[in-house]
């Protein structure tokens, strides 16, 4: 599993923070490395708790749906924000595993692409997607995805 | 050197990368992140650009010289660099990318060699203008000074 999952219990930024008892926790997949590191911060810059995965598949392992689940890995995530284009198993794909699982199709995902296509974003957004973001990543799209999860 | 006029050196330094396309918003983006918790996230960042970039560069050399070249293959990284120059504002670099990918999907070699030295030659400017402006801040730090943003 990617690295990233330091607490950010201390570092309460300022204006980002609601009150939500528990810091969400947030799965971010992406197979670029430095977009990991970006959504890392960003996600932290707004008091989240972060996970990182390079892959589709490790998620799966992680949340409990792939064929190889570790035994007591399996955390509660609030929110999933994956690359739509990753080698594998896409952003896409992995939506509608999510979906389908009755354990959580609840959980809220978010679909990142450096493409702005409509056609893709409709899709996603039909298929569960709560947001679809346009890469880079900045910090406004992290506050409106927050909001998504106050909802 | 005075500190006034290392942190004037440092701002007409960065403006002037912004003016000629080096870098674009996304580096100010970054820079923003930055806080006290993480007083080098723009350096560290900036670390796993160059070397993702240059094994990436690496790949793609290798890559292009085979005998009958992948295009896919070549096309995946094309598109993993123009992420990451996207990703962190080197503008430059991410333009020469989307003319990269274009050759790749329609295998043309030719094009895609001539991408492949465009890249390798913008990359390698953005990094010399980044290590410098990084010099120049740390100049700035170990004279007592704080980064003019």
């Amino acid at each position: 599993m990617g690295g990233g999952a330091g607490g950010c219990g201390d570092d309460s930024s300022d204006d980002m923070s609601v009150e939500l008892g528990d810091e969400p926790h947030v799965l971010a997949v992406d197979d670029n490395l430095i977009d990991r590191k970006l959504v890392e911060k960003l996600l932290k810059n707004s008091s989240c708790k972060v996970t990182t995965a390079e892959n589709a598949l490790r998620v799966l392992n992680y949340l409990g749906l792939g064929n190889e689940t570790l035994e007591g890995t399996v955390s509660k995530v609030n929110l999933i924000i994956t690359d739509y284009c990753m080698p594998g198993m896409t952003g896409y794909e992995l939506l509608k595993k999510i979906k389908e699982s009755s354990l959580l199709k609840e959980v809220p995902v978010v679909i990142m692409s450096f493409e702005n296509i409509p056609t893709r974003i409709s899709q996603c957004l039909e298929e569960g997607a709560k947001m679809f973001m346009l890469k880079p990543s900045k910090q406004s799209d992290v506050v409106q995805l927050k909001w998504h999860l106050m909802k | 050197m005075d500190l006034v006029q290392l942190q004037r050196q440092l701002v007409d330094y960065k403006t002037s990368l912004y003016n000629e396309g080096f870098l674009d918003e996304q580096f100010t983006q970054l820079q923003e992140l930055q806080d006290e918790n993480n007083p080098d996230f723009v350096v560290e960042v900036v670390s796993l650009f160059f070397e993702d970039s240059e094994r990436l560069l690496n790949e793609l050399t290798k890559a292009l010289e085979q005998q009958s070249v992948d295009f896919k293959r070549v096309d995946a990284h094309v598109h993993q660099l123009k992420g990451s120059s996207s990703s962190i504002g080197a503008q430059r670099v991410q333009k020469v990318c989307i003319a990269f990918r274009n050759y790749c999907e329609e295998q043309n070699i030719e094009g895609c060699v001539k991408c492949l030295q465009q890249v390798r030659h913008e990359y390698s400017l953005v990094k010399t203008k980044l290590e410098s402006m990084f010099q120049l801040q740390q100049q700035i730090l170990s004279a007592g000074g704080s980064i003019p943003m």
